[in-house]
């Protein structure tokens, strides 16, 4: 014999019902007792839009590209993350950084290219993981339903945080309320 | 009558091997293979007089020859000591040389800017190999690293010293394998550069071929500079019929696109043939060449990575069974993405892209 799992197994028997039971008040009755009592427990869903969930510290929603404290890319194009994704969601193109575009690139070589196929990402966060230059990481977002395709395939004016220095407000409005943090989201609007 | 060439016993890591006389401890550990060859920064098999620089292929001789059964005192680097009839030789097996091995690399990285996610070697780099087997997670080095003056070596080879390692192979293929050498090294110690004192652009023939045997990335493809990562290229093994060299190469391509086209390497990274200029820097059309098949890649290393050997595609079955349509496309990626763009000839640029090459197309 199956060993039960709980103690609440019930035998089922086919008696005719009796007087009081085909009646069905009392078992009405003991049904909305425990709808009432649910009416006051604590609810197990929030008022999403308005009321938000905290997301714990581990959550990865979508990436953002980081720059430096003087706002110049990090990214340089190394392509640790895009081998160390297994979803083959990341590509990029590098190029030279020239004369003259010191202020906007922290090292020689950088991603003139850069686009995550949001289709593909499965948020693992392994591209976070390998990245030698704290150029990208996974921020608190999630990533916004779109009717078409073609609104997935995030390039760099979409991953890039807004300019620290260039760009202040920008910078500390996408910051959000959680300081301290990494950057929380590059997608201001 | 020609002599026979006397054929020696040696025990390297408890494996016997036979070697003719006059060959060095390295050459006998390749015999071998695998694990017990120690590994070479400097030594070049088809460089003469090259070895002895960099002393990671130090080993211990625990026993010096039949005739002479004495430990040689310290460890010996292995690819200028010749053996000796029944010599013995730890090299894996013991904790000195591995130490020594650890001390080594730690030295050897001393300078080293450690910038590989910017550097083109990064992948098929010999010091970063080394490095992955033999070194420390962090440095120990607490003071500034040496920086050099950009020398720009032609229009062809980028120079970043501050990657070298001094190895002196580039010095030597350029004495053996070209008529003439414009560079060397310059200063002593500390100051010690691979320059060409006068700016002067290297433009022999088989200069190439110092990409080739360089270690690491102090001297790299201008052509192939920051183009595309080494592992996102696929090497397939082609030759053309060259005048000047023999034309055997392999071809590092995206797609069609030829990216990068180096000479073959065995498998101690050593070019097997030297190939000319031409040959490297100007043909970079895929009609150049006559591709033979897919380079023999170790499966170990990160250019593997993506590339299927023996890969059987399961046949389509989509439009048989719903009566000869294709499926329907909901999203052609080329036509959204920025990457990889057919109009953005990457191998049509004599240099590194740069703003200006992914800018102009946008216009167009």
């Amino acid at each position: 014999m199956v060993q039960p799992l709980t103690n609440r197994a019930k035998q089922v028997d086919a008696k005719p019902l009796s007087f009081l039971e085909r009646l069905y008040i009392p078992s009405i009755l003991r049904g909305m007792a425990i709808t009432f009592r649910h009416m006051f427990q604590k609810k197990a869903t929030v008022q999403y839009p308005e009321e938000k969930r905290p997301f714990s510290p581990v959550f990865r929603g979508l990436h953002v590209l980081n720059r430096d404290e003087e706002g110049r890319e990090r990214c340089t194009a190394c392509g640790l993350c895009a081998v160390a994704c297994p979803a083959e969601a990341i590509t990029m193109e590098a190029a030279e950084r020239q004369k003259g575009e010191e202020h906007l690139y922290r090292e020689e070589k950088y991603a003139a290219k850069y686009e995550i196929n949001m289709l593909r990402c499965i948020f693992c966060g392994l591209c976070e993981e390998a990245c030698p230059k704290d150029a990208i990481y996974l921020s608190e977002t999630f990533a916004p339903a779109n009717f078409t395709r073609k609104g997935f395939i995030y390039g760099k004016p979409d991953l890039l945080i807004p300019d620290p220095v260039g760009e202040p407000e920008a910078y500390a409005q996408a910051q959000g309320p959680n300081e301290g943090r990494q950057p929380s989201s590059a997608r201001t609007s | 009558m020609a002599e026979e060439v006397k054929m020696l016993k040696v025990t390297i890591d408890n494996i016997p091997v036979e070697v003719p006389q006059g060959s060095t401890i390295l050459q006998a550990a390749r015999l071998i293979g695998g694990d017990v060859a120690p590994p070479a920064m400097c030594y070049y098999s088809k460089l003469k007089g090259s070895g002895g620089k960099c002393r990671t292929c130090l080993v211990e001789v625990s026993k010096g020859s039949t005739a002479d059964p004495r430990p040689m005192p310290k460890l010996v680097a292995s690819c200028r000591t010749g053996v000796m009839d029944g010599m013995e030789v730890k090299n894996i097996t013991s904790d000195r040389v591995l130490d020594a091995r650890n001390g080594v690399v730690e030295f050897l990285l001393i300078n080293h800017p450690l910038d590989c996610p910017i550097c083109d070697q990064a992948g098929e780099c010999h010091l970063q190999d080394l490095s992955y087997v033999h070194g420390k997670e962090g440095t120990r080095y607490e003071f500034h690293r040496r920086t050099f003056d950009k020398h720009d070596l032609g229009p062809y080879i980028q120079l970043h010293m501050t990657r070298c390692i001094l190895c002196y192979r580039c010095v030597q293929t350029a004495e053996q394998v070209t008529d003439g050498r414009a560079h060397g090294v310059l200063g002593r110690g500390d100051h010690a550069e691979i320059a060409t004192y006068i700016e002067k652009a290297l433009d022999n023939d088989f200069i190439g071929n110092v990409i080739d045997v360089c270690p690491v990335g102090a001297l790299t493809d201008r052509t192939f500079r920051f183009k595309n990562r080494v592992w996102f290229t696929k090497p397939v093994d082609a030759h053309r019929d060259c005048p000047t060299c023999k034309g055997r190469v392999t071809l590092w391509q995206r797609g069609e696109e030829v990216l990068r086209v180096t000479a073959r390497k065995d498998q101690w990274g050593e070019v097997e043939d030297w190939i000319c200029n031409t040959c490297r820097f100007e043909k970079k059309k895929a009609s150049d060449w006559i591709v033979e098949g897919p380079s023999k890649v170790d499966r170990h290393s990160v250019i593997s990575q993506g590339h299927y050997v023996g890969l059987q595609r399961p046949t389509e079955i989509f439009s048989a069974v719903h009566d000869g349509r294709s499926p329907k496309l909901l999203m052609d990626i080329h036509s959204i993405s920025e990457v990889n763009r057919p109009e953005v000839a990457l191998s049509a640029i004599p240099g590194p892209a740069t703003s200006a090459t992914f800018d102009t197309d946008k216009k167009s």
